[in-house]
């Protein structure tokens, strides 16, 4: 198992480096400077032009930007926001966990519905129930979340006044960002009527985040099952005489749930792109409507560093999954 | 230990029944500020959360209008040469006391110096406060060769002594980067190594003090009690960040929000049949134009020009690009500005007569390119599909034009060149409510190679300009403007093409909103009806 770890540990260097090299010309590439569109209309003298570009140090060879750009980052230096002037790393942190929050709740959502479905419609295989919901699981996948997002918003909040329109929380409510995720701050802020505020805010863009990765993990336990369920083990459980809830519960489930954990593994990068939309829709003050608004400005410290931080949580993530899958499965581990 | 949620729930519980009867008006803005240094920036977005709640200026625009009034200076003179204005700073006016900052004195003549040294002085401990710090607007506007000196003449008189007469210099030091920041402040965040708090956590003498900022969500304010101007009808304001624009207006109908700016056309109908909503509209200060380039033939041509003017059906251009929010301009500066020359008749609609006098200047198989900017702009909300109208306009004369465009960035840096190809689709918005902060920034002999994208250069409208920019009597001046207006019509570097409307949608409890022409979002002296 340590060995195991420290191969795919190893791994993760090179990965990183290259990385850092698309985060870095990623941003160079895309046509426009940060300074020509800061000066917006009005425009900007040659001379203070290149006074700015020299302050800012983008005056200098490419290679050169990129090495300092590496050892900043190795001294733990992930640059200062052009627009903001504010520490990247500061501005990140303050806004993640909203981002967090919100793609742990889609995530449940998507896994506690998504797979319970996939499971019916596999022992249903072929039925109007089945068809009903990889039919359904389809036109997720297809939804433009934009458009779902303002459909839901149209008919939940402003024809039902079921939910709020956006937000995490309503402007009513003050209080300190101790933990910066709203549903644990609510509730340390012991004010009556927070929590479920926060809780109300959540639930549309939850669904609207939740809907790709739902149909994902749908279809994929449904294929999983499928395949398991063929399988001699499980008919000879089913020729044990045992139930079919148990057969399928205990026997099938399990093994099935191999491919559906990478799967769910793998919807953490999904999120954090669908999360990019979801978060413009509902004004949800996390890193993607963040990253969306520095590439813009082409805040080029922003986009960068920024990158590389949403490319290391995701690579984290699927080393956890990638070690939880060897936990189910031990012939992962030893291959 | 364990007091301590206790406490925190009590005070809570404090602010909570506070909050429930303290009037808090809740603004859906559309956007984060850049940061509270409105000197730094140059976006309506970061002055609406900056400059206009939190901080004053030595002079201020009446709300509603563009006039200049009496802000931080309760009066001012002009030497006869016009080279030095005198400021008598108002007395008793405080800087605001916040959890972070404490003031121990009353704003005084280094507040206001402070304020402009560090803009204008290289050398200047906080001219580099943050990395990369560019003082947009002050260079913008050449200021740093325009202001000689700032003397302090005594406590409470500042005295700013010009290099050359510019009569536009009181409503430039009304514009949000002349906002008056606290040195006491500044020293304060200096001794502590926190210089860039400035940018982060204002503080300033304006109607409301900020209290909060949580980045892409939520900016909190209160009322300022010791406000030398009075204290606010409104208790508390609160801007909810809402990017999207059919998102605000849903938050606005649900009475989430009380104000929501920039509604989507397509959403007016909607919001003007809501009976709980009121829509303010104003024309904004802005102009939207095709500029061609001057200096290459034909368009050196001025019956080509014109030509091409009476051959754009603006009609069509404001139905389809603008759906209503727009009215066709026919002069360089806005109708709500003053010396707006109304006399002036815009070139007609008149294919027939472009395509004779095309003829007439012997221009056939004319091809050019029409530039399109890629982005949305308040005076050109896509530029694309103007592009397209004028195509088929130009192709109605003979005229066969392709559409180019860049990234914006390169856009507005190859736009300025002066043998470039091509008719650019482009516009202005305006700073300070003063003429010359269209006609010379965009149309003199100075601004070829730079703002002016026509590259035209008229000696007797340069002349009218300039003899403007050294009178302070405004009846005059109104008179060289209008003057100057009927040679940019004779002339015709640009097709004028619209300027756009500014719709306000708000709740009808919001009581005593003014529209400003120069487009900002202010609420002091805005109350909540019961």
């Amino acid at each position: 198992m340590l060995y195991f770890l420290f191969k795919r540990i190893t791994l993760l260097i090179p990965t990183f480096i290259g990385i850092t090299i698309v985060a870095f010309s990623f941003v160079r590439i895309l046509p426009g400077d940060p300074v020509l569109l800061m000066a917006g209309e009005r425009g900007i003298s040659d001379e203070r032009y290149a006074r700015l570009l020299a302050e800012f140090g983008y005056d200098r060879p490419i290679w050169e930007q990129y090495l300092e750009y590496l050892n900043d980052l190795v001294h733990g230096d992930f640059g200062i926001s052009l627009v903001t002037k504010q520490p990247v790393l500061d501005e990140f942190f303050s806004l993640f966990p909203a981002t967090v929050e919100l793609s742990i709740c889609a995530l449940i959502l998507a896994t506690v519905i998504g797979i319970p479905a996939g499971i019916v419609a596999a022992t249903k295989r072929g039925s109007f129930l089945d068809q009903t919901i990889m039919g359904t699981a389809l036109v997720g996948y297809s939804m433009p979340i934009f458009w779902w997002g303002l459909l839901l918003i149209i008919v939940f909040s402003g024809i039902l006044g079921w939910t709020p329109v956006s937000g995490r929380i309503s402007l009513l409510y003050y209080f300190p960002n101790t933990t910066g995720f709203m549903l644990i701050d609510s509730l340390l802020s012991g004010q009556k009527g927070a929590f479920q505020s926060a809780l109300s805010h959540l639930i549309l863009p939850s669904i609207v985040l939740a809907t790709i990765p739902l149909a994902v993990i749908a279809r994929q336990t449904r294929s999983a099952m499928l395949e398991v369920l063929g399988e001699d083990y499980v008919r000879t459980a089913r020729a044990k005489g045992l139930s079919d809830a148990r057969v399928v519960g205990l026997h099938a489930l399990r093994n099935a749930m191999i491919p559906v954990i990478t799967v769910i593994g793998l919807s953490v990068g999904t999120l954090l792109a669908g999360a990019i939309l979801t978060e413009t829709i509902f004004s949800w003050p996390g890193i993607g409507k963040w990253m969306i608004e520095s590439i813009q400005r082409r805040d080029y410290p922003v986009v960068q560093s920024g990158l590389l931080l949403i490319a290391a949580i995701v690579m984290i993530v699927n080393l956890l999954v990638d070690l939880t899958y060897g936990l189910i499965n031990p012939r992962i581990r030893h291959q | 230990m364990r007091k301590t949620p206790f406490m925190l729930g009590c005070l809570a519980a404090v602010l909570l029944a506070t909050t429930a009867h303290a009037k808090t008006l809740v603004y859906c803005s559309e956007g984060s500020p850049e940061g509270f240094d409105p000197a730094l920036y140059t976006a309506g977005t970061t002055f609406n959360a900056s400059s206009r709640p939190v901080y004053n200026r030595l002079a201020e625009f009446e709300r509603g209008t563009t006039k200049i009034i009496p802000g931080i200076a309760e009066s001012w003179t002009a030497s006869a040469d016009g080279l030095e204005y005198t400021f008598n700073l108002r007395p008793g006016v405080k800087f605001h006391t916040t959890d972070f900052f404490t003031p121990t004195r009353d704003l005084n003549a280094d507040d206001v110096i402070f304020s402009f040294a560090r803009q204008l002085d290289k050398n200047h401990p906080w001219h580099s406060y943050t990395e990369g710090t560019a003082w947009e607007y002050f260079d913008g506007m050449d200021m740093g060769n325009l202001i000689k000196e700032i003397v302090k003449v005594d406590d409470m008189t500042v005295k700013f002594v010009l290099n050359k007469p510019e009569s536009p210099t009181v409503a430039n030091l009304a514009m949000d980067f002349a906002s008056i920041m606290s040195k006491e402040y500044a020293d304060q965040l200096e001794a502590a190594g926190k210089q860039a708090d400035l940018n982060q956590k204002p503080v300033g003498t304006g109607p409301f003090q900020f209290v909060a900022y949580q980045k892409d969500a939520v900016i909190r304010y209160k009322a300022n009690a010791e406000y030398w101007g009075g204290k606010q009808p409104i208790d508390d304001l609160v801007f909810a960040i809402t990017t999207d624009r059919s998102v605000a207006m849903q938050k606005l109908k649900a009475g989430e929000c009380q104000v929501a700016p920039y509604p989507n056309p397509a959403d007016l109908p909607d919001l003007k049949a809501d009976s709980n909503l009121t829509v303010m509209e104003q024309e904004g200060l802005n102009v939207g134009y095709l500029a061609y380039n001057t200096t290459v033939a034909p368009f050196d041509n001025v019956n080509v020009r014109k030509a091409l003017n009476m051959a754009i059906n603006k009609q069509a251009i404001l139905d389809t690009v603008f759906q209503g929010a727009g009215v066709a301009a026919k002069n360089p500066i806005p109708p709500t500005m003053w010396s707006y020359n109304d006399a002036i008749q815009d070139d007609p609609y008149d294919p027939v007569a472009a395509k004779k006098m095309l003829e007439e200047a012997g221009v056939s198989g004319l091809k050019m390119k029409i530039w399109a900017m890629p982005v949305a702009r308040p005076y050109n909300p896509n530029a694309r599909r103007m592009a397209e109208v004028i195509q088929a306009d130009f192709a109605a004369v003979g005229v066969e034009a392709e559409i180019t465009t860049y990234e914006w960035g390169e856009y507005l840096k190859l736009s300025r060149e002066v043998g470039r190809d091509g008719a650019v689709l482009l516009g202005w918005t305006g700073d300070n409510g003063d003429p010359d902060n269209f006609l010379s920034v965009l149309l003199s002999c100075s601004a070829v190679g730079g703002n002016n994208r026509a590259q035209w250069c008229n000696k007797d409208f340069d002349a009218l300009l300039e003899k403007a920019k050294q009178s302070s009597d405004q009846a005059e001046r109104t008179k060289l403007y209008e003057d100057a207006q009927v040679i940019f019509k004779r002339e015709a570097p640009w097709a004028t093409i619209a300027h756009s409307v500014v719709f306000m949608p708000m709740s009808n409890k919001v009581v005593g909103y003014k529209m400003d022409p120069l487009g900002s979002h202010r609420f002091d002296g805005v109350d909540l009806a019961e």
